[in-house]
């Protein structure tokens, strides 16, 4: 019944993939011992001392929703990658349950485990571990190949996930004869091969230089755009998390002390250790022109028997300067000012509408990184219209915002 | 008190040998079969056959010169008629090191797969090894009488070792992110060995098959004082006829036979050879994938 009812609350709310309760990993001889310990409110200094265990992970309990992307982010050592071994049990959790689609995976036998890995779970690696005595095609079959998929069928399926990858015609190479950047991206290809609903990503893009980091990210996002998987992606790169996280999870010593969307954590981080990850962050890097973007301008529809009189009128009674004209379907097409309405009423020019635009009011787009577009921004005497892929009117940036969200840092 | 620990193992000897009767011969009747049919099998091969066969097996595997090193050094060895001889210490040598290797990899798989079973086997590997290798002809030739047979036993014991140890410490120095891979991707365990860790591992295993031929052949000249035959004779003869020159020339025909298997089982080693067709190495398919 709880599924049914996840459904009729309506499609924008996405459902829960994958679910931790309580979950631990303490490593050591006895981390039976440890977790009595730990319960029981020990610290870590002192649970080290009298067992011998380490924390791993440390009482987690998140969602993670289907299709998105779920950062974890974090210092070294944090226990990030021990968490997201936890979620195909590369590493056993020593107590907790830990839940994909419904099914609690801590207690699957091997081979029910092993049958999950073939067909849902797939990972990506720092160093990538393609396996050297094998070329990219036969790399990015492996996970095919083990599930027992036929031959043909395999090739063909691994040379698709190439060519989703952008390495189509590589297939021959072997590994060490490619660059670090197409190496991930064969280990993204043998990721993607078996088509799994999840993807475990650790520090996928770490060891990569930061333009190709910066591509790969763009690549995945892109990836995600086609076709949608719930991604959870480790990584120790704030301005990565910022850049690709739907929802990002932060980890300290191996607790779990903030989940949110990126915003949510720069505008109200849980405590010092996150906000002192911005203490360095250049605000204008983090935030796309989209995430600024106000929609308290106002957007009068152009449609045929709306006169430029009643829009006139219509800016004067709200005492605005300025209006943004849109189509029907939410389409930008242009603003206008009462000054330049007046103007073109006066003259008795034809679609007056049309006349009035302002000439140099090009609209920006919504996915721009906002230190693109400082300039404009300042330059304009007016606000600057946001727009999305589809040319749809997101909402404008005016001075006033831009200050405010640059001094948000400070 | 006082024991006799000679006394012990001259005991266990002549019980194994009251009751294991039936399985000894069993053993000496099935090893003696292998070695015989190598021995003719080689001897058939004429001599300027077997000359090119390793010669051209140099050029693939090494290199020209070293092709032109083996066939000279090759007629040398039949122009001090000693070729027969040769072809039967190259028997013994396959035979006794593909028994090595069919009994040491899987030990090798196991120890690598188990501390506790590394922990029983190191300490037998260290007895095999240090133990004089004369000691091990006495109970061979008391088990399966003189000739080819205790030869290759003693062999297969002498150079077993280094075998196991290099098979375990190639798979256990396998990438542990390739491990990771092959479990992430969901490998049974023997999927792993055989997908995953062997193919990793390969450069040590065969530096261990390389130690163990050679080992072989230091053991086989040996194992002549049992009767094992081939270029040992010629050296015993040497020795027993106080003839320098007989000597000398058994000993210089195992060196050659020496040098020539050891480049041979080394270039095998060598990351990725294995894998590849002659030549291939040329033929780079995108010599532009480097700079991309």
């Amino acid at each position: 019944m709880a599924f049914m009812t996840e459904y009729e609350n309506g499609s924008s709310e996405r459902s829960t993939k994958i679910r931790l309760k309580n979950v631990y990993k303490i490593f050591g001889e006895h981390p039976d011992d440890g977790l009595k310990l730990l319960r029981s409110g020990k610290s870590k200094a002192d649970i080290h001392r009298e067992t011998g265990c380490s924390i791993g992970v440390n009482n987690a309990s998140f969602d993670i929703k289907a299709g998105e992307i779920f950062v974890i982010m974090g210092l070294s050592g944090c226990g990030k990658s021990t968490l997201l071994r936890l979620l195909n049990r590369l590493i056993e959790p020593t107590s907790g349950s830990i839940e994909i689609d419904g099914q609690d995976i801590t207690n699957m036998s091997p081979k029910a485990l092993i049958d999950l890995r073939r067909r849902d779970i797939s990972m990506v690696f720092q160093s990538f571990a393609l396996l050297p005595n094998r070329n990219v095609v036969n790399n990015a079959a492996f996970g095919l190949e083990v599930a027992g998929v036929g031959d043909v069928e395999r090739k063909a399926k691994a040379m698709a996930a190439l060519k989703a990858v952008g390495l189509e015609g590589y297939g021959e190479s072997r590994p060490d004869e490619l660059s670090g950047g197409m190496k991930q991206r064969v280990g993204l290809a043998r990721a993607l091969a078996s088509e799994p609903s999840i993807l475990l990503m650790d520090e996928a893009f770490s060891a990569l230089d930061p333009l190709i980091r910066t591509e790969m990210q763009d690549e995945l996002v892109r990836l995600q755009s086609e076709r949608s998987r719930t991604i959870v992606f480790v990584s120790h790169d704030l301005d990565e998390a910022m850049r690709i996280g739907d929802r990002i999870c932060i980890m300290q010593n191996g607790n779990v002390v903030q989940v949110g969307t990126p915003d949510e954590i720069v505008v109200n981080p849980a405590n010092d250790y996150i906000r002192s990850f911005f203490r360095n962050v250049d605000v204008s890097q983090v935030f796309k022109a989209g995430d600024v973007a106000r929609r308290n301008q106002i957007t009068i529809i152009d449609r045929q028997g709306v006169s430029a009189a009643a829009a006139l009128e219509q800016m004067k009674s709200r005492d605005r300067e300025f209006a943004i004209i849109v189509g029907r379907d939410m389409k930008y097409h242009g603003m206008v000012s009462q000054t330049s309405l007046m103007e073109k009423i006066r003259s008795k020019a034809e679609d007056p509408y049309r006349k009035a635009f302002l000439a140099d009011a090009a609209p920006i787009h919504a996915g721009e990184q906002l230190s693109g577009v400082l300039g404009q921004v300042a330059a304009s005497a007016w606000p600057v219209p946001v727009v999305d892929d589809q040319h749809r009117y997101v909402g404008a940036i005016s001075k006033s915002a831009l200050l405010e969200t640059l001094d948000r840092a400070n | 008190m006082s024991f006799d620990i000679g006394d012990g193992i001259d005991s266990a000897v002549n019980y194994i040998l009251d009751n294991f009767s039936p399985a000894l011969d069993l053993t000496a009747a099935s090893i003696g079969f292998v070695t015989t049919g190598l021995q003719s099998g080689l001897l058939a091969i004429p001599m300027p056959v077997g000359i090119a066969i390793f010669a051209l097996l140099a050029l693939w595997r090494v290199s020209f010169g070293f092709a032109v090193f083996a066939s000279l050094s090759l007629a040398l060895v039949g122009q001090m008629g000693l070729w027969a001889a040769m072809m039967e210490t190259l028997s013994l040598v396959i035979a006794s090191t593909v028994i090595a290797m069919i009994v040491g990899l899987p030990l090798g798989v196991a120890m690598a797969r188990r501390d506790s079973v590394a922990a029983v086997i190191r300490p037998a590997l260290d007895l095999m090894q240090t133990m004089p290798a004369f000691v091990y002809l006495i109970p061979a030739a008391m088990f399966f009488g003189l000739g080819a047979v205790p030869g290759t036993i003693a062999t297969v014991i002498f150079s077993m070792p280094p075998v196991v140890r290099l098979t375990n410490l190639g798979i256990r120095q396998v990438d542990l992110e390739f491990v990771e891979a092959g479990n992430a991707f969901g490998c049974t365990p023997t999927q792993l060995l055989l997908k995953v860790q062997l193919p990793n591992a390969m450069p040590s295993i065969m530096a261990g098959i390389n130690q163990t031929i050679m080992l072989s052949l230091s053991m086989v000249v040996i194992a002549s004082m049992i009767g094992a035959g081939g270029l040992g004779n010629t050296v015993l003869t040497g020795i027993q006829r106080l003839d320098v020159g007989t000597g000398f020339e058994g000993g210089l025909a195992v060196v050659i036979l020496a040098v020539i298997l050891d480049r041979l089982t080394q270039s095998l080693g060598k990351k990725g050879a294995t894998w590849r067709l002659p030549f291939v190495k040329l033929a780079m398919r995108h010599p532009e994938a480097k700079t991309v």
